[in-house]
């Protein structure tokens, strides 16, 4: 079992190193960078003498594969250098936004459970019904419905609905507090994203545990357990849904990893700054740098989710063994 | 997803696994499916709106209106005006044109591009499928959005540029779906017969495999139509997309829309019908099209 944890944690290397190439590559292709943005950017004229002196200071003028291997170079000394930007160090920039991202991150993936497994449950047990119509209209919806609309319609639902009941609009605070600090307002804060985004998410999930969970009410033990007149709630709980779990689990512990996707809009929205937030800036600046850490960080993200989930699932599935 | 039952959809997929056109593929699933056939009306109506859009409204949707700003939905404008006094059901009707369009050129091209790669990974096996693969790997490794965002960054945005973004993420997936169909394929005798006859390379594959893999293709084909639309919205609203003043859905979201949330909610609730309903049209259609070609994927 170590052995094989150690060898599948090596293999993620190579899939990192892809990952770096191309990120790297892809965001030098074009002519363009951000010192021409940072002194032309208003459309006056910039003096080349000054773009060679920004380039010469950004390291800009070296040979690409000596930047190349900078870059890679500095994941083994955990110097993620500095935003091309700001010119702040990127571990900072990063540092100052993390906790919030993730914080959204785990909200929105625990509103995605908590709607999904109720009603998957309900909607595969009454299958066929008016519920399970609704269930799967419910989730459909999810799926067709952007984030960002979803997010747009939360607040503007919360303006109007707070006009109507206390007189006033209200607003989700903009400043971020850290929920030890301020947990009201830290919750009251980042609570629309989490919805937002988690409803989303939920709807491959439910949609997940419903036909998991018919697959398993079809084996011949849950008839066995019927047969011998067992109630159908201990049917469920006991014996069918531990099973039908297994799939959703996955499922909801890949799409954690695609959360980070999510919340690039859901911040925007929203108007948190985040990690999504700083990427789409980074972007906007071309601050190659910033972005290519950024998509450096979200790639990390989802290759060792990739790997916690087959390590849980081979914990939750005593079929399963990995050697 | 729909209460046909399965050995019906069995063996009519079994009686021509292959041979069926599109044509027939839609007639087995408009007759078997009611919520697909009704995906496909909406594929349809959004079609018709697309290429009709200069017959179906007289106004010009990039021009501004100043007389008109902000308008409340009405007798003259029926979905109300945006900010610059542009008809806002004009630029829903015209911002089909660019859904539309982005949708299915990423959609076709991402899905024959994957189709072409993925069979060729298969049939050619060895090293140029294991870098193929690693390259597949690596690409599957990002979140769409991010990946598109990425390749925004380099070419910057423009309705060019995002079609490519979006069909970059779409190769590989479809890559490997129709790898691993076409693997399957190549054990047949008919591709040895094909070899020993002398048949180049390409003619195996174009003649003899691709026709063969047209299932997982036209699966993902329409998997990606929606997500495309999708992931265009998202762009376009992230202000890295579609520019003005060309109408887009996602564009039209971000035009103020918050600015005017209290004041003029339908300029931020009307785009994103036109793109819940798109997207809904095209997954129903989509889910359709799945479980007609391939009935054991059905209750997922």
């Amino acid at each position: 079992m170590i052995k094989y944890l150690i060898k599948r944690l090596l293999l993620l290397l190579p899939t990192l190193l892809g990952a770096a190439i191309l990120v790297f590559f892809l965001l030098r292709l074009v002519p363009g960078d951000v010192c021409e943005i940072r002194l032309a950017g208003t459309g006056l004229y910039a003096d080349p003498a000054e773009i060679a002196l920004c380039q010469k200071e950004l390291g800009l003028d070296q040979h690409i594969l000596k930047q190349f291997f900078d870059f890679i170079w500095g994941y083994a000394t955990f110097d993620l250098g500095k935003s091309m930007w700001t010119g702040a160090p990127i571990t900072h920039e990063i540092g100052l936004r993390f906790h919030l991202s993730l914080q959204v991150a785990i909200m929105a993936t625990a509103v995605a459970i908590m709607i999904a497994i109720p009603f998957g449950i309900i909607s595969a047990v009454k299958q066929n019904t008016w519920i399970d119509y609704f269930v799967r209209a419910f989730s459909i919806a999810g799926i067709a419905m952007p984030s960002f609309w979803l997010g747009i319609l939360i607040i503007l639902g919360l303006l109007i609905g707070t006009q109507a009941v206390f007189g006033e609009p209200w607003m989700p605070p903009i400043e971020f507090k850290p929920i030890w600090e301020d947990p009201v307002w830290n919750i009251s804060q980042l609570i629309w994203p989490a919805v937002a985004t988690g409803y989303r998410y939920s709807a491959v999930a439910t949609r997940m545990t419903r036909s998991a969970l018919l697959e398993v009410l079809r084996e011949d033990y849950v008839r066995t357990a019927r047969a011998k007149g067992l109630l159908e709630k201990v049917i469920i709980n006991r014996h069918a849904l531990k099973n039908a779990l297994l799939p959703v689990v996955t499922v909801i512990s890949i799409e954690f990893a695609f959360l980070m996707g999510g919340l690039v809009v859901t911040e925007q929205v929203f108007n948190l700054n985040g990690l999504g937030r700083l990427f789409v800036e980074s972007v906007g600046a071309q601050d190659f740098n910033m972005t290519q850490q950024l998509v450096m960080l979200v790639v990390l993200i989802f290759v060792l989710t990739n790997f916690f989930v087959d390590i849980l699932y081979a914990w939750l599935d005593p079929r399963i063994r990995y050697s | 997803m729909t209460t046909a039952s399965e050995t019906q959809v069995g063996t009519n997929v079994e009686d021509q696994p292959n041979k069926s056109s599109f044509l027939d593929i839609l007639l087995i699933m408009l007759r078997k499916q009611p919520l697909a056939s009704f995906g496909a009306a909406i594929v349809l109506a959004m079609i018709f709106m697309a290429l009709f859009a200069d017959v179906l409204t007289t106004i010009d949707p990039e021009e501004n209106n100043l007389e008109f700003m902000l308008e409340a939905p009405g007798a003259a404008f029926w979905l109300g005006t945006d900010q610059f006094g542009r008809d806002l059901l004009t630029r829903i009707i015209y911002g089909a044109r660019t859904a539309l369009f982005v949708g299915f050129t990423c959609a076709v091209v991402g899905s024959t591009l994957g189709l072409v790669l993925g069979v060729a990974s298969a049939y050619f096996g060895g090293m140029f499928d294991l870098i193929i693969q690693r390259v597949v790997d690596v690409i599957m490794a990002f979140p769409l959005i991010i990946l598109a965002l990425a390749v925004v960054a380099t070419l910057g945005p423009g309705v060019e540029n995002v079609i490519i973004a979006i069909t970059i993420p779409f190769v590989p997936q479809c890559a490997r779906v129709v790898r691993s169909n076409a693997l399957a394929i190549r054990e047949i005798p008919y591709v040895d017969a094909a070899r020993a006859l002398g048949f180049s390379h390409t003619r195996i594959i174009m003649r003899h495999m691709v026709p063969n893999v047209m299932a997982p293709f036209l699966i993902m084909l329409t998997s990606f139509l929606g997500q495309a639309i999708l992931l265009e919205a998202s762009l376009s609203y992230l202000g890295m997309g579609v520019q003005e003043p060309t109408a887009a859905w996602g564009l039209m979201l971000q035009g103020g829309a918050e600015e005017y949330a209290e004041s003029a909610p339908w300029v931020a609730i009307w785009p994103g019908v036109a793109i819940s309903l798109a997207v809904f049209g095209f997954n129903l259609f989509g889910d359709g099209v799945r479980d007609t070609l391939d009935p054991k994927l059905r209750s997922q």
